[in-house]
């Protein structure tokens, strides 16, 4: 209990940049995710295309060959990012491909009907997107969003890999020094807890979200 | 009052709608019969401006223009699906108040105010606050009425209002139909139910299936 109260402060602060990647990937892939999702639904060719290439990289390829080629590999070309800020940007594009996907999921599920039912009432296609079509979309891909939201959680630990300290290096470090696994097994249990918090979240909006159908 | 002058509308090489022409006068009721594939339905869809005509001129008023493009000026068409289409994710009052608070730009309080009127005057009054999946059938349709109603068209149309219907329900919204025209609404109404039609017409129009 001891060595357990020793080692918590550092792996509290590794949970602090868990849980800042964590957030920070969320706040700005799930919007982004919803606009790239409508933007594979345009008549514009050209922007589908584009956007087609950019999702099959993004869900191609491991996360943690995307995070090394931004943190070592972008820097030949001229573009370096401090760790932090490399770790974000190749989360946030990493997710945003996987929401974009799950979104346009979630639009092809609403009838034409709505559309013109809005149509006819004279609503802009902006107030028909606010008002009737995202929250249709948002019931319909939570449980999918809450799969990745889960997903996130854990994988936030892949920036390990450009030498940032997440909780499960925090967890790595002690367990080099004091050689015992007991460290993991806290790392383990705050990962739990990070996960159940997030679960409980998401079943609360799928119940504010059940008031209709 | 609507003018329909030489409404063509063509799908891939298929002429659905040839040279139709119409009037429908101020608080009257006009029915479209016919068999299914006649066109009906399209034609209903050039009226609201959900489907372009490939040629011919609609009037209203004595003024041209045209249903596909003209989302701005006042001569609003009202559509009564023939699946309703409510909102599912917006409460009954909601689904009504919706457009006139941000089309219309009416304040929430009058809003609501002349929706709740016109849900009483339907029988919906105790209905505002539920979802339209906790509705039936007939109450669905008379709350895609009453949000129709709201924005003050100039014409309502209805499409199949009848399909999902039993009987009783058949002569409700036949009596809402007859109602309305006696308020002095004007109304299309797209129909194969052929003694419905009659007994709400005061025109009818039959088409027919072009080879």
């Amino acid at each position: 209990m001891h060595y357990f109260s020793e080692i918590l402060p550092s792996l509290i602060s590794g949970t602090g940049m868990t849980l800042s990647i964590f957030f920070w990937t969320i706040i700005v892939s799930v919007p982004l995710g919803i606009l790239v999702g409508l933007g594979m639904k345009t008549r514009f060719k050209p922007l589908t295309w584009l956007i087609d290439i950019y999702v099959w990289l993004m869900r191609g390829t491991p996360l943690l060959l995307q995070l090394i080629f931004v943190f070592y590999g972008l820097p030949i070309i001229g573009i370096v990012f401090q760790r932090y800020d490399a770790a974000l940007f190749a989360f946030i594009l990493n997710y945003t491909a996987y929401f974009a996907e799950i979104f346009r999921g979630g639009l092809q599920a609403i009838p034409v009907g709505q559309y013109e039912s809005a149509r006819v009432l004279r609503l802009t296609r902006w107030q028909t997107l606010r008002k009737i079509v995202i929250p249709q979309v948002v019931k319909i891909v939570l449980p999918s969003i809450g799969n990745e939201v889960i997903n996130l959680v854990k994988d936030s630990s892949l920036v390990y890999v450009i030498g940032l300290g997440d909780l499960l290096r925090a967890g790595n470090v002690a367990m080099a020094r004091d050689v015992t696994i007991a460290p993991m097994l806290l790392v383990g249990i705050i990962y739990l807890l990070l996960t159940a918090v997030c679960t409980l979240i998401l079943h609360r909006l799928e119940k504010h979200y059940s008031a209709w159908r | 009052m609507l003018e329909l002058k030489g409404i063509t509308k063509k799908f891939g090489g298929k002429t659905i709608l040839d040279d139709v022409n119409l009037t429908v006068e101020d608080g009257k009721i006009l029915t479209i019969v016919g068999p299914s594939g006649a066109g009906k339905t399209t034609l209903l869809r050039c009226i609201s401006g959900l489907a372009e005509v490939d040629s011919g001129e609609f009037i209203l008023d004595g003024q041209t223009f045209d249903p596909a493009t003209n989302r701005d000026n006042d001569s609003v068409i009202g559509v009564v699906f023939q699946d309703y289409q409510l909102f599912p994710n917006l409460t009954v009052l909601q689904n009504v108040t919706l457009a006139p608070t941000m089309v219309l730009k009416q304040a929430t309080s009058d809003a609501k105010k002349e929706a709740k009127r016109l849900l009483d005057q339907l029988n919906l009054g105790d209905k505002a606050d539920l979802y339209p999946y906790e509705l039936s059938g007939g109450q669905k349709q008379r709350v895609a009425i009453v949000r129709a109603l709201a924005m003050h068209p100039k014409l309502l149309c209805y499409d199949e209002p009848t399909s999902a219907l039993d009987p009783d329900l058949r002569r409700e919204v036949q009596q809402i139909i007859v109602k309305l025209r006696d308020e002095g609404i004007t109304q299309i109404v797209v129909t194969h139910d052929i003694p419905f039609a009659e007994a709400i017409a005061d025109q009818m129009m039959r088409v027919e299936p072009k080879d």
